[in-house]
């Protein structure tokens, strides 16, 4: 059986085409103005890379923020919407079964689901609310150091110190760090400073729900390598992140598509 | 200020108010405002102040040598190296808001560059509670600077501009400037006027500040300082939401926290001489 799983952010669709519970095709493109048009484009890549057709695919469910614009509606017409702490723990628990709490971090959301060995979700907390607890963060303070965001984790790598910083919100950080650069502290030191104070804030939001391991990190921002290495020293425990964390959320989504039978 | 004369006046005091966005300074004659200056708050708020506090004093034939004393405030901690003392932004605010609006003021909203804040107050200026979001961009003048940029508008004729429109449209994000700045992109794109948007992120702005008004409770009379007490978009928007006419100021609302602690300079300097 074929199904699929279309996960709409706020910045990226995900589109993920199951055969027999394995995937066959894995697509991730740019959520344009014509949200619709967008998670079109994506998923048609995704079915002419897997060699198929939408009348192959028997099932297709929908999540994240932009799940309504395909749920129902032509021509993708996703069967069922799917809550993203629902998708998120169906896509965890098939690649890491011994997961109990996930975090999932995107571009403008942060979640923390606690789940059961059955992948179901026992409780959850959600920032939906402020672009410094997301992705958003990451990518305003690498315009202001003037690095290209996918060498923001490596960059904070190389640092040796922690330096505070006070601002919690993006638009003071950016101040922050323009200071901080006038103040001749490093790139590195500044990165890394970035990623500890996205981490504190993501661990204080889960920390509500209770850390119980094994910790999950999701959601595109688990390409970071800076901040996962940030995260572990905020929670103090081991954060695994499985390959293609962005499309752990539309694996989830095609996962539940194909278990209704 | 006409009827004022240095020459005569007993107590000469200073009060200077660093904001993280604008720094302002008066000079008072016996409790009277003389003098006074206001200008953009520089890298280093040290410099700034002697900067802005010098600035007040030109033209009064005064200098600073000849100040009793100044009383410093502002953002964070600040740095006024000839201040005798450092009193709290919140404390001063109200009683500036006393000294430009009359002693019926109880309710004090200070709306600065990087903060918000809602004071209770009594009949004497003297502070109640109060409530205040210093960490977060959404309901500062920094919220509204981000969107007179975004619709290449300058700041001062942002708030004319955002009642420029037929009818209220409805409002953007009200958490997070970031995210209200995305979806007013998207709206622009889709064709609304700058105006329709600048309303909608007015509107935003005033609902969130009705929030943290409602949680600390509202005491007539109601009064707006800091630099955005000047914008007519804020201000009509929140005697709308509110049903209560903020009073109208007999100077600059800017002042209101320097005021306020040359007011305390001269409290403090009396009772250190044992004039009261």
């Amino acid at each position: 059986m074929i199904t699929a799983g279309v996960d709409i952010g706020a910045k990226y669709v995900k589109v993920v085409v199951l055969k027999d519970k394995q995937p066959i095709s894995k697509v991730r493109g740019t959520v344009g103005f014509d949200v619709a048009k967008s998670a079109l484009d994506a998923f048609e890549q995704a079915l002419k890379g897997a060699g198929i057709t939408r009348g192959d695919v028997e099932r297709v469910f929908a999540t994240g923020m932009g799940r309504k614009a395909v749920h129902l509606k032509p021509p993708i017409n996703a069967d069922e919407a799917v809550p993203e702490v629902v998708a998120d723990a169906a896509g965890v628990i098939h690649v890491v079964p011994t997961a109990r709490t996930v975090i999932d971090v995107g571009a403008e959301e942060g979640r923390g689901v606690k789940v059961d060995p059955t992948g179901k979700v026992k409780d959850f907390v959600i920032n939906e609310r402020c672009a410094a607890g997301a992705g958003t963060f990451v990518e305003a303070m690498a315009r202001a150091l003037e690095v290209p965001l996918e060498q923001m984790g490596p960059l904070s790598l190389k640092s040796q110190r922690t330096i505070p910083m006070n601002a919690q919100c993006t638009i003071f950080a950016e101040s922050e760090v323009v200071s901080l650069i006038h103040a001749k502290v490093s790139k590195e030191d500044i990165a890394r400073a970035i990623h500890d104070a996205m981490a504190g804030r993501i661990g204080s939001m889960v920390r509500r729900i209770g850390i119980e391991k094994d910790v999950v990190l999701v959601g595109g921002v688990g390409n970071n390598v800076g901040f996962v290495a940030s995260l572990k020293r905020e929670l103090g425990v081991d954060i695994i992140v499985p390959e293609g964390p962005e499309y752990i959320s539309a694996l989830g989504a095609a996962l539940i598509a194909s278990s209704k039978a | 200020m006409p009827g004022l004369d240095p020459k005569r006046a007993k107590v000469i005091t200073a009060g200077v108010d660093i904001g993280s966005v604008g720094s302002k300074a008066v000079i008072m004659l016996d409790g009277n405002l003389y003098a006074y200056a206001v200008m953009r708050t520089g890298g280093e708020s040290a410099a700034t102040a002697l900067k802005v506090t010098n600035w007040a004093l030109e033209g009064t034939g005064l200098t600073i040598n000849d100040l009793h004393y100044t009383v410093g405030t502002g953002y964070g901690r600040v740095n006024v190296p000839f201040a005798k003392k450092t009193i709290t932004e919140i404390a001063c605010h109200a009683r500036g808001a006393h000294y430009i609006y009359g002693p019926t003021v109880r309710t004090v909203l200070d709306i600065g560059g990087q903060d918000c804040k809602a004071i209770r107050c009594d009949e004497k200026g003297k502070v109640v509670s109060f409530l205040m979001n210093d960490k977060c961009a959404a309901g500062t003048g920094r919220g509204l600077e981000v969107f007179a940029d975004l619709i290449a508008v300058p700041i001062q004729d942002l708030g004319t501009t955002s009642l420029q429109v037929d009818q209220e449209p409805p409002p953007v994000s009200n958490t997070c400037v970031v995210f209200a700045k995305a979806e007013s992109l998207a709206l622009l794109r889709q064709g609304w006027p700058k105006e329709k948007v600048a309303a909608a992120y007015h509107l935003a702005m005033v609902d969130r500040i009705v929030d943290l008004l409602n949680r600390v409770g509202i005491e007539k009379d109601f009064v707006v300082t800091g630099g955005v007490s000047k914008n007519p978009g804020i201000v009509k928007r929140l005697e709308k939401a509110l049903g209560l006419k903020p009073l109208t100021p007999k100077l600059d609302p800017i002042l209101a926290g320097a005021i306020g602690a040359g007011l305390f300079a001269k409290a403090l300097y009396e009772k250190e001489k044992g004039l009261r």
